[in-house]
């Protein structure tokens, strides 16, 4: 077994398809929620969209957590960038997120030693390596992430690598789906949850979706396969009317989650009472914070941090967007003023963003009749 | 920073600064020039050459400013007939590092069956030219049966591809050093011109068009003739080569190997009655086994690339816009 | 977030504990496994990468179940389907019932 073609088996993708058109009420209009941006890129690069049918619609979520950034984090962790001695390192997903004042790329071009790192593991190498600077991990990512920068924090300070900090926006998705469940213009069936963050945080977390909104939740993998098998799954509890969390993607999810990771979050970490969310507004126990025990590698404890503020242009519509209310193409500005190259709004500026994965992939094949005839 | 990397940013700069000022001709911009001298016409182009590190498995910065000047003759439907060179040179260079460099490009000049005419050198401070950089400027005769011109496209000509894809832009992701990955992949580099002639021997009348995927990789190359035909290319997912390694490589890391440079392969556009012959001769010529067809051109998406799987989804492919970075989303 | 691929755990870091070698499709990288730490691999067993740690080991029975449901997708209908084509009903219109849910 290799874990990926099995999923990707072409006769067994097609079986699927035809399962749930066959489970779908041809009466009724579906609206499932993938909130993971992971799940939102999977279904795109597959072209998933294309082999179901076309009463279900599937409804992009927040779990993106560049485009829930809001820039004035950014500013604040170039800021601390500009000082000389110091190294930003950050994902490759950060690279051309905008700032007020440029994305770290950008700061890159004018001086600014930014460097891209694949783990925070590799951040703290830089670390060791560079005794002479301080680097700066600047952190993102949900549950999925955060314990990995929990460990790396536990062994910067076990080895008492003293010029290593992280700056911590890491969030948690829970919050998120609430948000979304609150908002009074949300009509939605079922979700189809987050895969990776449910390795860490098992599949309790989701229990309240089914049991006091009455929603059907199926954590689910990133292969074709697995999106579909999970929207079999979904389709069957709302025809039978039942509402239940189930796990697809049991071969990596443990329903209880990851307890060596949990522990390894609890110690290194708190919940910020709130913490904004772009798109969203503030949102209260929704954020993680380095606790005390690990203020000399909290990025914001080493260094003044301006506490930026930036408020989206009104015009954008990220919010409605990111809680499924609109679609990308129906923003007054998708396409126009706000595209990859120059994005405006949050979603435009990761490729996991509705907005950005809908342009990279739908955006002209929806405008073009597009016959796909056999090809070689 | 966005410019170099050969995506949208490039043929901004290129389309929208150099052409109206530099340019004096409205014809699309290929890879090499036409110039008439005397009512001869030659071909004429140049590149530079900016590798970091300058020594990586497969090759090295001075086969890359070789290969890649004669291939971009190659693929205008010319053979490379003479290359000069310019060297900008890092104060401190080691000179062991410059005659390895020189000998390497002498030896693949010769693989190539180019002569280097002559060259300058300039040395820079301390701290600028990464080392070295090169630029190669090479003239060529034009294969007389050959017309390389987007505008020839045509519905149902078949795209066809030299050979598996991604594996040099990988390899210099690994040899930077910076991911911590370790794969057995070396970069591509190589002079295309041999299989380019096979192909024309036997297939020139139905050779549409052209191009080498180097920076930006297929997706960028196949959207730019999309956009200069005016029609759409429909790739299939499963028949576009790529080796095991690259495959993981990009896996790991997030990238799309259509959007990873190339620096031995082209893309040719030939038309339905001429596409076996095209393909046959270069799967004939030396290093060209694993050629084959990925796709054909079709009216819609017009000017666009799409993608299609075995399972009936597909999806946009479109140019680059800056180098493809790692992702962890 | 989301990013996180299938590898197969080539060898344990000699002295260091908490590292291994991780094999992706020919292409090789050290993770930490210090989030398995409670239930640590050994060579041979697949693992979950994301950002450079290994997130959870990878059940292949649990693989194996989901690929044999997958197979089964459909058949319990082309049994009724089947059914029907027998010609079993006589003149009333019996109405087949669907398959249950899982």
């Amino acid at each position: 077994m290799r874990y990926v073609d099995e999923f990707r088996d072409p006769e067994l993708i097609t079986k699927a398809s035809e399962e749930i058109r066959r489970l779908a009420d041809p009466n009724r209009h579906y609206r499932i929620m993938e909130v993971c941006g992971g799940h939102t890129h999977a279904i795109y690069r597959f072209g998933l969209k294309d082999v179901l049918p076309s009463n279900i619609d599937l409804i992009h979520g927040p779990g993106c957590p560049v485009c829930v950034l809001p820039m004035g984090r950014i500013d604040d962790g170039l800021a601390v960038a500009k000082n000389p001695d110091v190294i930003f390192a950050a994902f490759g997903d950060m690279m051309r997120v905008p700032g007020t004042q440029g994305s770290p790329f950008e700061h890159k071009a004018r001086g600014t030693d930014v460097r891209i790192v694949y783990s925070p593991a590799d951040a703290l190498q830089i670390a060791r390596k560079n005794p002479e600077k301080h680097v700066m991990f600047f952190a993102i990512g949900f549950e999925t992430t955060a314990p990995s920068t929990a460990l790396t924090l536990m062994r910067a300070k076990a080895e008492g690598v003293t010029n290593f900090s992280v700056f911590c926006n890491h969030v948690t998705i829970i919050p998120a789906i609430r948000a979304i469940l609150d908002s009074p213009d949300m009509r939605l069936d079922a979700f189809i949850g987050p895969g990776h963050v449910s390795t860490v945080i098992g599949c309790r977390p989701y229990e309240w979706i089914a049991r006091n909104e009455g929603k059907p939740v199926v954590t689910s993998g990133f292969e074709p396969l697995d999106l579909l098998q999970s929207l079999v799954m979904l389709l069957r509890q709302l025809r039978a009317g039942e509402a239940r969390v189930e796990n697809q993607y049991k071969r990596v999810v443990p329903w209880e989650g990851n307890r060596a990771a949990l522990r390894a979050m609890a110690e290194v970490f708190q919940l910020r009472p709130y913490f904004e969310w772009r798109g969203l507004g503030f949102i209260s126990q929704s954020a993680l914070k380095i606790r005390d025990e690990y203020a000399e590698w909290d990025a914001e404890q080493r260094f003044p941090i301006p506490g930026t503020r930036v408020t989206d242009p009104k015009a954008a519509q990220c919010g409605e967007v990111l809680k499924g209310v609109l679609k990308p193409a129906q923003c007054k500005l998708f396409g126009k003023e706000c595209t990859p190259e120059h994005p405006i709004g949050a979603l435009m500026v990761s490729t996991e963003g509705s907005c950005a994965a809908y342009y990279n992939y739908e955006h002209r094949k929806a405008a073009a009749m597009v016959s796909i005839s056999s090809v070689a | 920073m966005a410019h170099g990397a050969g995506g949208k940013a490039s043929r901004r700069l290129v389309e929208g600064l150099f052409a109206p000022i530099l340019f004096q001709s409205a014809e699309p911009l290929g890879d090499s020039a036409h110039v008439n001298i005397d009512s001869s016409v030659i071909a004429i182009t140049t590149d530079s050459f900016v590798v970091k590190p300058l020594k990586f498995p497969g090759g090295s910065i001075g086969e890359l400013a070789v290969n890649g000047t004669m291939n971009d003759l190659a693929v205008s439907g010319a053979k490379g007939h003479a290359l000069v060179v310019t060297f900008i040179l890092e104060e401190g260079l080691p000179t062991s590092v410059l005659e390895r460099e020189v000998r390497a490009m002498a030896a693949a000049a010769d693989r190539a069956g180019v002569t280097i005419v002559g060259g300058d050198t300039k040395v820079v401070e301390r701290g600028k030219a990464d080392g070295m950089y090169i630029t190669t400027t090479g003239i060529g005769r034009f294969m007389p049966q050959v017309t390389v011109d987007a505008g020839s496209v045509h519905r149902g000509d078949k795209v066809l591809l030299s050979g598996p894809i991604g594996d040099h832009g990988v390899t210099i992701l690994l040899a930077r050093g910076e991911l911590d990955l370790e794969a057995d992949l070396s970069s591509d580099t190589r002079c295309v011109l041999s299989m380019i002639e096979a192909m024309v021997a036997e297939a020139a009348p139905g050779i549409r068009w052209m191009r080498d995927p180097t920076r930006g990789g297929v997706a960028t190359t196949l959207n730019e003739l999309a956009r200069d035909c005016g029609l759409g290319i429909v790739l299939s997912e499963e028949l576009i080569p790529l080796r095991d390694e690259v495959r993981g490589a990009c896996e790991l890391l997030g990238l799309d190997p259509l959007h990873i440079a190339n620096e031995g392969q082209f893309l040719a556009v030939v038309s339905p009655e001429y596409a076996d012959a095209a393909l046959n001769a270069i799967n004939q010529a030396e290093g060209g086994e694993d050629a084959c067809v990925i796709g054909e051109v079709q009216s819609e998406p017009a000017c666009a690339v799409l993608v299609t799987t075995r399972y009936g989804g597909s999806r946009i492919v479109d140019m680059l816009v800056g180098d493809p970075l790692p992702r962890i989303c | 977030m989301c990013l996180a691929i299938p590898g197969r755990i080539v060898e344990l870091v000699p002295g260091q504990t908490h590292l291994g070698t991780v094999e992706v499709a020919g292409v090789r990288r050290k993770v930490d496994l210090g989030l398995i730490q409670d239930d640590m691999p050994t060579a041979g067993d697949w693992v979950l990468i994301h950002v450079g740690f290994a997130m959870t080991k990878i059940s292949e029975q649990d693989a194996m179940e989901q690929m044999r449901l997958l197979h089964m997708l459909g058949e319990a209908e082309q049994a009724m389907q089947e059914v029907r084509g027998y010609g079993l009903d006589d003149g009333d219109d019996h109405t087949v019932p669907n398959p249950a849910p899982n």
